[in-house]
């Protein structure tokens, strides 16, 4: 009770205290900068021009104060870290990146990473598409998306319970209780304990991702697929296409931009893919990946500053070719308005 | 109704087109039946989630989720009162009681063995107990020294006799019994009482709610900047802006875990509400200012020449004008900041006063992994919000993703 009242106490003061900031500097602004009038009550507006290049920064400044404490500045610090040692203290050079390079928990996650980014990108944007095409033509078509949608609500802990519960394994000759095994079981198999299958356990990870991101990509793709005229469809149809034939030479080329969209993105949440490891595996039975390493060499050990940063510096150049595409992509945006 | 509606237009397509009429009602019957498929599949595991949170947690952890809804048969021994409980009736001394305990839902099927004659009429094979199927619930058993039992299903018993009971433990048979399915809110009760998962209910809200609000005022404010003043490196700043949507966390956690630890902001609500602001404000910057960039200029200018400051254009025409997309924005930045793992590890302690939902989940799962009554009650406990939040605004939250479907998780 206690702690709803700190709560809303501190919403209170957080809100204000914005509120009084954007509302106080416009006052002091206009204040200072005021038009003169003359006796004769003709206006002067000879400060308005100071007065309206300041304000743009009125609006401006406190965003661009927290992006560059929260994003700026430490991500240039991570890089000059990843030159350092553990505690950040003695320059090193290369020897965390080098240090890198051997490490056999390193070269397992950029491995894991790899397979990572090679199955879930395509996977989710394949069947996002493939149900978006099949959702257009089901009445109950808008039900099944919502629920093929849901799971991007979900928490990726909370994903990892609830496909833990799934993967549960209980030894041969007492009864399942988890899903996967039960279904096992029932068609004759042995019961496995699935997370520690080596290889075979990151792709039963990778499931709880697809599972997540396939109805983000189906929600994009059916709003692009709205966008193909249906004229051209008609006019394949009419020349004799098939449907897989419309759909492969037809739908796929009017919407590879939103296809490519959606692939960046999810390959971007790939790359920091964390939680669901932590919580199904923490990296045991060979499913270590960067973002999980990185986490762990932040603490282990009280903490590894140099090595961590090199972790995070990978995850970044990764990232890089995306960025730039995203930032090409917007301004041909700009460019065509 | 669907069936209906579905076999008249397999139908109708069938007639329009004769030689084809198979193959159009073939696909038309796959399309149904795989996207059936696919939402079965997407469905169950967080269907089977919430029905084991419900199921008693013994129960639980020997069965199968999906057999929740079966009634299970149990093969049980039932055993009478002792002597000293017998009364005396009109001559005859009667010991009667209930095998189930108070409150039971169990229901006897069949009984018999033990101390009861055989009726000689059933056969029983190996592994079985022996008499057990020899009686129905209700009929009158005759014992040899002419004392009667009687079993009803729901388990209360009579056993009269001409002479007095003698015997100090009471006397032993057997039954087959019902249990029909039971679902129980002990689990809930259990984490809220024992876990404190309400505390950590409580600790994400309090994260989540200025964690939503303060990024959305301060966005709009800039993105209003972004589209309609005038200033130098307005552009250049925009494209940082747009370049930095996409920059892992994980670059910014070292350099601000060191940062805080030395100016004492470390660990605590002000910390990850700054934190959360800092990380969402890229993407609500562009997805406002695509938004405010799209209401039509002649608005703007005219309530210039009206004489209205940018200040009164932002507060009295463009915020209330932006409703949907500051909704749209507040939903994502709201699943987001409930469902983050990464932040509130290194930004909030693990004190019960500090420890979020998907904190404390992740705790279970390593302490009480064997325990899927906790887990599954206390993962239901955290998607619950989001999820209902997700289904009451989701056409905000499409609207956001089509908008700027550039960050994503």
């Amino acid at each position: 009770m206690q702690q709803i009242l700190s709560g809303v106490y501190a919403i209170l003061i957080g809100v204000g205290a914005m509120v009084l900031f954007y509302f106080g500097t416009n006052l002091v602004l206009d204040k200072v900068f005021a038009d003169e009038v003359t006796p004769d009550r003709r206006v002067i507006k000879s400060r308005e021009r100071i007065r309206e290049s300041i304000r743009p920064w009125i609006f401006v400044l406190p965003a661009l104060l927290l992006l560059l404490m929260y994003l700026v500045y430490p991500a240039i610090q991570t890089v000059i870290l990843s030159f350092f040692n553990a505690t950040g203290g003695e320059f090193v050079g290369l020897r965390n990146y080098e240090w890198a390079i051997q490490d056999g928990e390193f070269l397992q996650s950029i491995g894991n990473n790899i397979l990572w980014l090679l199955i879930v990108p395509f996977v989710s944007t394949a069947l996002g598409l493939v149900i978006a095409v099949l959702a257009d033509r089901v009445r109950w078509g808008t039900l099944a998306k919502s629920m093929i949608f849901m799971p991007m609500a979900i928490s990726f802990v909370g994903a990892s319970v609830i496909w833990k519960f799934i993967y549960d394994y209980r030894p041969e000759g007492q009864a399942q209780i988890g899903v996967l095994n039960a279904l096992v079981t029932a068609l004759g198999g042995q019961p496995q304990a699935w997370l520690t299958i080596p290889f075979w356990n990151n792709i039963f990870l990778m499931i709880i991702l697809i599972w997540i991101q396939t109805g983000f990509a189906m929600v994009l793709m059916s709003a692009a697929l709205r966008g193909v005229p249906e004229e051209t469809l008609e006019a394949a149809r009419i020349d004799g296409a098939n449907e897989v034939q419309i759909f492969f030479r037809i739908m796929i080329p009017q919407i590879i931009g939103t296809i490519l969209v959606v692939w960046t993105t999810i390959t971007i949440v790939v790359l920091k893919v964390f939680d669901i490891v932590l919580a199904m595996t923490n990296g045991q039975w060979d499913t270590e990946v960067l973002a999980n390493l990185m986490y762990d060499w932040m603490f282990r050990g009280g903490g590894d500053f140099g090595r961590g940063s090199v972790l995070a510096t990978v995850i970044m150049i990764a990232v890089i070719p995306i960025m730039i595409w995203n930032i090409r992509r917007f301004r041909a945006e700009e460019a065509s308005r | 109704m669907t069936t209906k509606a579905q076999t008249m237009a397999g139908a109708a397509e069938a007639t329009a087109a004769p030689t084809g009429g198979f193959q159009v009602s073939l696909g038309w019957w796959i399309t149904r039946i795989s996207l059936a498929l696919i939402v079965i599949a997407w469905t169950i595991p967080t269907f089977g989630l919430f029905i084991s949170s419900l199921r008693d947690k013994d129960q639980l952890a020997i069965t199968g989720w999906w057999t929740a809804l079966q009634t299970s048969i149990a093969t049980e021994q039932g055993r009478t009162a002792a002597m000293d409980a017998q009364v005396e009736q009109g001559g005859q001394y009667v010991l009667s009681g209930s095998v189930f305990p108070e409150g039971s839902t169990k229901r006897v099927r069949t009984y018999g063995g033990g101390f009861l004659t055989s009726s000689g009429t059933v056969e029983y094979g190996q592994g079985e107990q022996p008499g057990i199927r020899d009686y129905t619930p209700g009929s009158v058993v005759t014992l040899d020294d002419g004392s009667t039992f009687v079993l009803e299903a729901d388990g209360t018993y009579t056993y009269t006799s001409a002479t007095p009971f003698d015997f100090d433990r009471g006397r032993r048979f057997f039954m087959e019994t019902e249990i029909p399915p039971t679902f129980t809110l002990a689990n809930y009760q259990e984490i809220f009482r024992a876990e404190a998962v309400d505390q950590s209910f409580i600790n994400t809200f309090t994260v989540v709610i200025p964690a939503t609000i303060i990024p959305i005022a301060i966005a709009a404010f800039a993105s209003y900047a972004f589209t309609w003043m005038e200033f130098p490196g307005r552009r250049f700043l925009f494209y940082i802006v747009v370049a930095l949507i996409v920059v892992p966390l994980q670059m910014a956690l070292i350099p601000l875990l060191r940062l805080y630890n030395n100016v004492g902001l470390s660990k605590g609500y002000p910390g990850i509400w700054l934190a959360h602001t800092g990380f969402g404000l890229p993407l609500a910057i562009y997805l406002l200012r695509n938004y405010i960039g799209s209401l039509p200029r002649e608005l703007i200018e005219s309530a210039k020449i009206d004489g209205a400051s940018h200040f009164q254009i932002f507060t009295r025409l463009v915020l209330p004008l932006s409703v949907p997309a500051l909704a749209s924005f507040a939903i994502f930045q709201f699943l987001w900041v409930w469902n983050d793992l990464l932040v509130a590890l290194v930004f909030l302690g693990k004190t019960p006063d500090q420890i979020v939902l998907t904190s404390k989940l992740r705790e279970l799962l390593g302490s009480r992994a064997d325990n899927w009554e906790i887990l599954t009650s206390s993962a239901f406990v955290s998607i619950i919000v989001p999820v209902l939040v997700f289904f009451a605004l989701q056409r905000y939250f499409v609207r956001g993703l089509l908008a700027g479907s550039v960050k994503g998780g």
